[in-house]
């Protein structure tokens, strides 16, 4: 007997899903050519709590959508209720796995608007913090990718390690996951004793880490089968679908905030991010992974430069009557993701009038991750998900 | 960026200017010229890349701001291009021609401030909210306390304990 005819099933796909006449595929589920299934909102394959609606034919994804809303907690909104510095314990939420961004941009909307100048000591302690943030991100992140294809023992490795950088964060601001170290006008405090000796031993351990997850990953020939080819980004997408960070790099674009729009004291640091022109999901895990390594070179260079003493902090007025004149602004840095702005509107009185955060996740999980879906398998959907960094918090706010 | 400022001033009627730093300045037109303008510094001074879309709701007047913070990765520089929109009419024109990744932001928009982009791809879908029957709730007018309130608490069937008193009777039920 024929399987093929009593699943009819069709190898050619060739043929379908048919274009209609507004260029959109036609897809009709109850042709019994495609199949609808959910990856999401829980599942193992996706970044947090977000969902993607899949239209399969076989196994070859023909329409993805992208669903959020899972996590929306309105974030913008409550700001706008709130005084100042009222607003630094929800935007640290804004995004849970990197939350230093999101209260380095806010204390500089603020900062800015206000006509603050910030102490130098407290810039080069800002920027300390911002690449710590950085470090323990990526020490899940690279290997992240990897477990993406059932390698998962390269980020049970970078999860020890990120573990001694959140003691480190602890001793430093109080909190493992929160922080809320840098406020308006400065930080809150100056490096704790022996801090720099412990970091640094923590960096050795990085070190030894960056190394083996070349041999574990790089060198794998899984790893390397299913990464490479898979999720290309062509160049002329990346103003188009708002490409960010390590996937704008990958695809031969340089875009890292740190090196075309200084900030704090990058212009005193002496690093060059890595670029390369594969842009598939094995070249992005090779810019992150070069990433990984600029973080911790780029630590070393804070705490080798830094000023040990200094003022941390300017003078502000009293935080519970604060009212910042009307006017408006966009700052931004880099997170580890790629470009990570906000944009402040202000009317004079104690209160933000709008508060609007702009992650790189916003375009990649929507329109780019809804384009590069299309034809690929859905084992791979982990992947290319994976490799573009998208954190749900960030989209939703 | 001077340089690019006076010719757009040349070209379009501009109501307002705020130069915040040497790379960065929001600009004010009219709704009927600020399609023209976004598209005129995407396509002759390479603003090709679209930062971001919000809106900014100005109650008092009657008004929506909206932003296009456009970004030349050339020049490094951005620009942030306004208009102001009629609350109670608040329609813009589309744009998803220019950029495939703003279409996500007019369906953000059309659902928490209820602007509506007409002929955008999947406007009238859902993005966060599912079933939304109030007014859009990023309005000003529309009261996140009050709502929180009356939706989530007291809700029927829950009670509140004082701990102290709950847990002494948890531990000592004969005292």
């Amino acid at each position: 007997m024929d399987i093929k005819k009593i699943f009819q099933i069709n190898n050619d796909r060739s043929s379908y899903p048919e274009i209609g006449e507004d260029g959109k595929p036609i897809i009709d589920l109850s042709s019994h050519k495609y199949v609808k299934i959910w990856q999401g909102p829980q599942h193992p394959g996706v970044t947090g709590n977000m969902a993607l609606e899949l239209t399969l034919s076989g196994d070859e994804i023909v329409e993805s959508k992208t669903h959020v809303g899972y996590l929306h907690r309105g974030f913008e909104k409550l700001m706008e209720r709130r005084k100042f510095i009222q607003c630094f314990p929800t935007c640290v939420r804004l995004c849970v796995a990197e939350p230093d961004p999101n209260e380095y941009l806010l204390a500089t909307c603020v900062e800015e608007l206000s006509g603050i100048e910030v102490p130098e000591t407290a810039q080069w302690l800002r920027m300390l913090v911002l690449e710590m943030s950085r470090l323990q991100v990526l020490l899940r992140g690279v290997p992240g990718q990897a477990g993406t294809f059932a390698l998962g023992l390269g980020y049970q490795w970078g999860s020890y390690i990120r573990d001694l950088i959140l003691d480190r964060f602890e001793e430093l601001t109080g909190g493992r996951v929160y922080h809320m170290y840098i406020l308006p006008g400065g930080v809150r405090g100056l490096l704790p004793d022996g801090f720099k000796k412990r970091l640094e031993e923590n960096l050795k351990l990085a070190d030894e880490f960056v190394k083996n997850i070349n041999d574990l990953m790089f060198n794998n020939i899984v790893f390397k089968k299913r990464a490479k080819g898979l999720g290309y980004i062509p160049k002329d997408y990346i103003d188009r679908y708002g490409v960010y960070g390590p996937a704008a790099r990958a695809a031969g674009v340089m875009r890292d905030i740190r090196k075309t729009h200084p900030y704090l004291k990058y212009a005193e640091l002496d690093f060059e991010p890595y670029t390369t022109t594969e842009s598939d999901v094995y070249a992005r895990s090779v810019v992150r992974w070069h990433d990984l390594k600029m973080t911790i070179d780029l630590i070393r260079q804070i705490m080798a430069k830094m000023p040990e003493k200094g003022e941390i902090k300017a003078p502000t007025p009293n935080v519970m009557h604060w009212r910042i004149p009307k006017g408006e602004t966009y700052v931004k840095c880099e997170s580890s993701r790629g470009e990570y702005g906000m944009y402040m509107v202000t009317d004079g009185s104690d209160t933000p009038r709008r508060v609007n955060l702009k992650g790189p996740s916003y375009t990649h999980a929507n329109a780019l991750l809804e384009k590069l879906l299309i034809n690929a398998n859905i084992a791979d959907t982990a992947g290319i998900m994976v490799s573009l960094a998208t954190c749900p918090p960030e989209i939703e706010r | 960026m001077q340089q690019i400022i006076q010719d757009i001033e040349s070209r379009f009627t501009i109501t307002d200017k705020e130069t915040r730093r040497n790379d960065l300045c929001f600009l004010t037109v009219d709704k009927l010229q600020a399609i023209s303008l976004v598209t005129y510094l995407r396509d002759y001074q390479g603003y090709a890349s679209l930062t971001l879309l919000t809106a900014v709701d100005w109650i008092e007047e009657g008004n929506f701001q909206l932003t296009y913070l456009l970004n030349n990765p050339s020049t490094r520089t951005e620009i942030g291009v306004r208009t102001m929109i009629d609350r109670e009419n608040a329609t813009m024109e589309s744009t998803h021609h220019l950029w495939e990744n703003i279409q996500t932001y007019q369906r953000e928009l059309k659902e928490m401030f209820g602007i509506d982009f007409p002929g955008s791809p999947r406007i009238d879908e859902d993005f966060i909210l599912e079933g939304w029957d109030n007014i859009p709730p990023y309005r000003r007018d529309f009261d996140t306390k009050k709502y929180s309130e009356e939706t989530y608490f007291p809700r029927p069937g829950r009670e509140t304990n004082d701990p102290s008193t709950y847990m002494k009777s948890k531990l000592y039920p004969n005292d």
